[in-house]
């Protein structure tokens, strides 16, 4: 059996989580078996078979009611002994990655992170994942019984596969432990660079955090996250939650659009893994242009508004 | 208050990645050594609790002798004692496995490691850490204080951050945040030469086996040639019809 955690907020099942069903399912399918869903809290349930959920594990739970490592971990961990999975799979958002080593230790499960495609083989299980911050690859063994992945963000894409899931609701013992969250402090009007489809970042080029105006509005045209360089963060232009790279934020989006960024190999790194890339530089021999899809060599405060007027005229078109 | 800041030793940023022995294993020649970047904030942050708090500050590695000079370096910043465990770290779970046991030898009230190491980007050492020695965890911390027994973690999440209150022992995983990168010390001449006669432990590892193991490497497939346009409506048509991601 396949477990997955699929992660929701306000009831409401996250893309990630899809993707994650979607992925459980094809593992389950290499191996023979099905794909149990165990969700926290949400809503609707009957999305996830559309993915390839057989049997979803409905938790409702108040103390859950925010993320809690040690809570969440149990949850899996308990839903795996009950339905005895041999695969638990988790994504890579914040809250997977903090319980992750968690629910390896309650396992006793060998964890691999960043996995970017289905195992290349069940027997020995070895799956392909992102090392050296998107500079490689490696093809790792698990050796434990029981094997635990996290799923790289937008690697594996949403795969419908219709099955009558099932609910049925499953109320583990869990603590809290000795962790509380005592204040969230997190803009509910923005998309989240984790979340984000588009990202519109921008670097030293744009010459101060006056003029992120433009790239604000660049974004909320294409319903984009913002981001930045690390100087720029590091300046103070922008918070450091923007920051992207190597020792920044991750990014894996549909679409970077990079301004004003020379594509230093340490920005590069943590923006591998994003699928399309734009870049405008007035520099022709920006190093980014190496690394791009896309570019226009011209100046951004001509090009971005230009753009973004386009992009405006573009979306009313297409509505 | 007795802190441990878990060091790994990694390629610096701007290393080339390169594989030999078939593709194997990691290709060392000419790539430069240096303390997790993750781990450099986490350990500045330990040098802000010594100074303002009278802790203690030891560093651990698990690594051969190459370590060294990466910990000798941690010592020239400002920690007192290092212990390197001398095994090869061949997975998270059997270095997270070696960790606990000196951890728990030791004693240590707060444990300070890295968010993820920029070479595996595993992401699991410290909290496989905090799970072993039944101690709190935090991870991608941004901020901490601890008053006696009491700890304030402020956490990064998706989107945002939230403020976690809870108690030593306590494991963090931190990174940028935890201190700006203003506050990175270079270390002095008199941090290297003090650095030098202080105690660098080693110590035979546990017996623990890896669970996961790296069996091939392979670099990303070389990309195409930019298309560069010289209009916006170009690029737009191109990302609509061609790239289809808008
Ligand atoms: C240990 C370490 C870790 C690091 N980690 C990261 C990381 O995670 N993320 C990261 O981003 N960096 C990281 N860096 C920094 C990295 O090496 C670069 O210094 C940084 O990415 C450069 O930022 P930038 O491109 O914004 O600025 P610059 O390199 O100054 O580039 C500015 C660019 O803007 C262009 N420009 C100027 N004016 C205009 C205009 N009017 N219109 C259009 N283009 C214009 C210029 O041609 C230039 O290419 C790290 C460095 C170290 C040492
Ligand atoms: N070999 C090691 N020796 C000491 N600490 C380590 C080692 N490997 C990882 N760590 C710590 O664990 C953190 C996360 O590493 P990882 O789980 O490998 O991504 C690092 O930032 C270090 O603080």
């Amino acid at each position: 059996m396949v477990l997955v955690y699929t992660e929701s907020e306000e009831g409401k099942f996250k893309k990630i989580a899809q993707e994650a069903v979607s992925y459980a399912k094809g593992v389950a399918d290499m191996l023979g078996t099905t794909v149990t869903a165990v969700t926290v809290n949400a809503g609707d349930t009957s999305d996830l078979g559309n993915y390839g959920a057989s049997k979803v594990l409905e938790v409702s739970n108040d103390a859950l009611a925010n993320f809690n490592a040690e809570a969440y971990a149990m949850v899996v961990s308990e839903a795996a002994r009950k339905e005895n999975a041999s695969v638990v799979i988790l994504t890579s958002s914040a809250n997977s990655k903090f319980m992750a080593p968690l629910v390896a230790v309650n396992l006793n499960a060998g964890y691999v992170p960043n996995v970017t495609a289905l195992p290349e083989s069940t027997s020995p299980f070895k799956v392909k994942h992102n090392v050296f911050t998107n500079k490689a690859f490696s093809i790792t063994e698990i050796t434990t019984d029981v094997k635990l992945i996290g799923v790289a963000k937008n690697a594996y894409g949403l795969v419908e596969n219709q099955t009558s899931a099932t609910a049925e609701s499953f109320a583990p013992e869990v603590s809290t432990g000795n962790s509380e969250v005592v204040s969230v402090d997190k803009a509910t009007d923005k998309v989240t660079i984790a979340d984000a489809e588009i990202v519109v970042s921008a670097g030293r080029g744009m010459k101060g955090p006056e003029n992120w105006g433009m790239i604000e509005e660049l974004a909320a045209t294409l319903g984009a996250a913002t981001a930045c360089s690390k100087p720029v963060s590091d300046m103070g232009w922008r918070p450091h939650s923007e920051h992207v790279g190597q020792t920044g934020k991750p990014v894996a989006s549909n679409l970077y659009i990079a301004i004003g960024i020379s594509g230093a190999i340490q920005h590069l790194a943590g923006i591998n893994a994003s699928k399309v890339k734009v870049v405008i530089n007035n520099d022709p021999e920006a190093p980014f242009f190496k690394a791009a899809d896309y570019g226009i060599v011209g100046d951004a405060f001509e090009v971005v508004p230009q753009l973004t007027e386009k992009l405006k005229e573009f979306k009313a078109q297409n509505a | 208050m007795k802190i441990a800041v878990c060091i790994s030793h990694v390629p610096d940023t701007t290393s080339k990645i390169n594989f030999t022995e078939g593709d194997t294993k990691f290709d060392t020649n000419g790539v430069q050594f240096v303390i997790n970047p993750n781990d450099e904030f986490g350990l500045t942050r330990a040098m802000w609790f010594k100074e303002k708090q009278g802790a203690t500050v030891h560093v651990l590695n698990v690594g051969g002798p190459e370590t060294e000079p990466t910990l000798r370096k941690a010592l020239a910043i400002g920690a007192d004692e290092a212990i390197r465990v001398n095994t090869a770290p061949i997975d998270g779970f059997s270095v997270a496995k070696q960790l606990a046991h000196v951890i728990a030898e030791g004693g240590y009230d707060l444990v300070i490691g890295g968010r993820e190491s920029i070479d595996y980007n595993g992401g699991m050492v410290p909290g496989m850490i905090a799970k072993l020695n039944d101690a709190n965890f935090v991870n991608t911390c941004i901020g901490l204080e601890i008053e006696g027994n009491s700890a304030t973690a402020v956490r990064e999440i998706d989107g945002g951050k939230e403020t976690i209150k809870t108690s030593l022992p306590l494991v963090i995983g931190g990174q940028k945040g935890l201190v700006e990168e203003s506050d990175l010390r270079i270390p002095n001449m008199r941090g290297i030469m003090q650095a030098r006669s202080k105690p660098l432990h080693v110590k035979e590892a546990v017996d623990s086996q890896a669970e996961t193991r790296s069996v091939q490497f392979e670099k990303p497939a070389p990309r195409g040639a930019v298309k560069l346009v010289d209009n916006v409506d170009d690029l737009i048509n191109l990302l609509h019809n061609e790239a289809k991601v808008i």
